[in-house]
């Protein structure tokens, strides 16, 4: 579990966790980013860029 | 071997392919773009030893750089950065697959709305305004009227990037409610499915249904050879079946049910995800070069990371092979 930066709810977490990857707070909806997985470390996801895509 | 991995987010792809990796024990160095500087002349500590780096870049804008720096620091990258290049401008990608003969949605590029609105009107109604740089089927315009060419092309060259005033402008191709996307590398498919959507955009993003396809020869062909126009690589070919004929006059989102269909070729045969119309042949409207591939590897039954991870083993001995020999 980590604290959501945006509500301070507790963010559940799955085991594979990875540097780079978006949880989503299921309290507030934010979207976080995984900064660092030991200890779990989540900052604000990036606003989706005009030129993100495959 | 040891793979770098270039990316600013990992979703459900490099997941799958992170995973896949260490499977296999192989040495991993992820690469957040956003840490680093990236030298004109010497290479980042990160890029030490690596054997090989794949691009997995959410944004285009650093994919085609990043891409850039490693081939500078003399690191076999997927995809090359001329890859990166052509596929990441959709101007680019259609210039690359009518040189290389492959059927295309007919397009016009303007620089002005004046000529903007020539070339729409020349198309008729409807007809398809999208960015020269995007994915996902953001910002993609279904033109049905004079009136609304005029308010679009006023947005775009009022309100957007310098890039929304090189206008790029498409025949609107009345696909049957879906098309094809296929994975491939270096032209040979790997998995491919269908996307199908009531609404004219089918992209996976914007919510299409997926289900499994088998390519028939004509669309191995035209995978092959899109593949080729670009550069070749790993890539994300999609197709749309055109020249379509229904059996019935229910439109391109009608149920549909099992049966045969005559492809290009003139050949009949079971497909995977049946037709209930007839059609003349394809046209390939894009070729991506960060390829997602989450929702094949559900839908295809195919193990897509495995294969590409295959894929990047072969590549990387065969680039070793090359500077040994040199």
């Amino acid at each position: 579990m980590a604290d959501c930066i945006e509500c301070g709810a507790a963010v559940s977490l799955h085991d594979s966790l990875e540097v780079g990857e978006i949880v989503d707070c299921s309290t507030c909806g934010a979207e976080l980013e995984v900064i660092a997985t030991d200890p779990v470390d989540l900052d604000s996801a990036p606003e989706l860029e005009e030129d993100w895509g495959e | 071997m040891k793979v770098g991995l270039l990316y600013s987010r990992i979703r459900k792809d490099e997941k799958l392919l992170l995973s896949e990796l260490r499977e296999r024990d192989h040495d991993i160095a992820k690469i957040d773009v956003r840490k680093q500087q990236f030298n004109v002349s010497e290479a980042p500590a990160v890029f030490d030893d690596l054997d090989i780096v794949v691009d997995r870049c959410l944004s285009t804008s650093r994919s085609v750089y990043a891409t850039k720096f490693a081939a500078a620091y003399d690191v076999p990258v997927v995809n090359g950065p001329d890859v990166a290049e052509v596929c990441a401008d959709k101007v680019k990608n259609s210039l690359a697959l009518v040189e290389a003969g492959v059927p295309t949605p007919d397009t016009d590029v303007a620089f002005t709305k004046d000529a903007a609105l020539e070339s729409i009107e020349d198309f008729g109604y409807p007809c398809v305004l999208k960015p020269v740089v995007g994915s996902w089927g953001r910002l993609m315009a279904k033109i049905d009227s004079r009136d609304a060419a005029e308010a679009i092309l006023e947005h775009k060259a009022t309100l957007g990037h310098y890039e929304h005033k090189v206008f790029y402008v498409q025949e609107f191709v009345d696909k049957p409610g879906r098309d094809i996307r296929v994975l491939a590398v270096d032209g040979e498919p790997v998995a491919a499915m269908v996307r199908s959507s009531d609404h004219w955009l089918t992209n996976a993003a914007k919510g299409a249904e997926t289900d499994t396809f088998e390519l028939d020869e004509r669309a191995l062909e035209l995978v092959e050879k899109a593949s080729a126009a670009v550069g070749g690589g790993l890539l994300g070919i999609d197709l749309m079946e055109t020249g379509v004929s229904r059996s019935d006059t229910q439109g391109s989102s009608g149920e549909r049910e099992a049966g045969t269909a005559s492809d290009a070729n003139g050949d009949s045969r079971e497909q995977s995800a049946p037709r209930d119309y007839e059609f003349e042949d394809y046209t390939v409207h894009e070729v991506n070069h960060t390829v997602e591939f989450k929702a094949l590897n559900e839908v295809s039954g195919v193990d897509v990371p495995s294969e590409v991870v295959d894929w990047l083993e072969s590549k990387a001995q065969s680039e070793s092979g090359t500077e040994t020999s040199t």
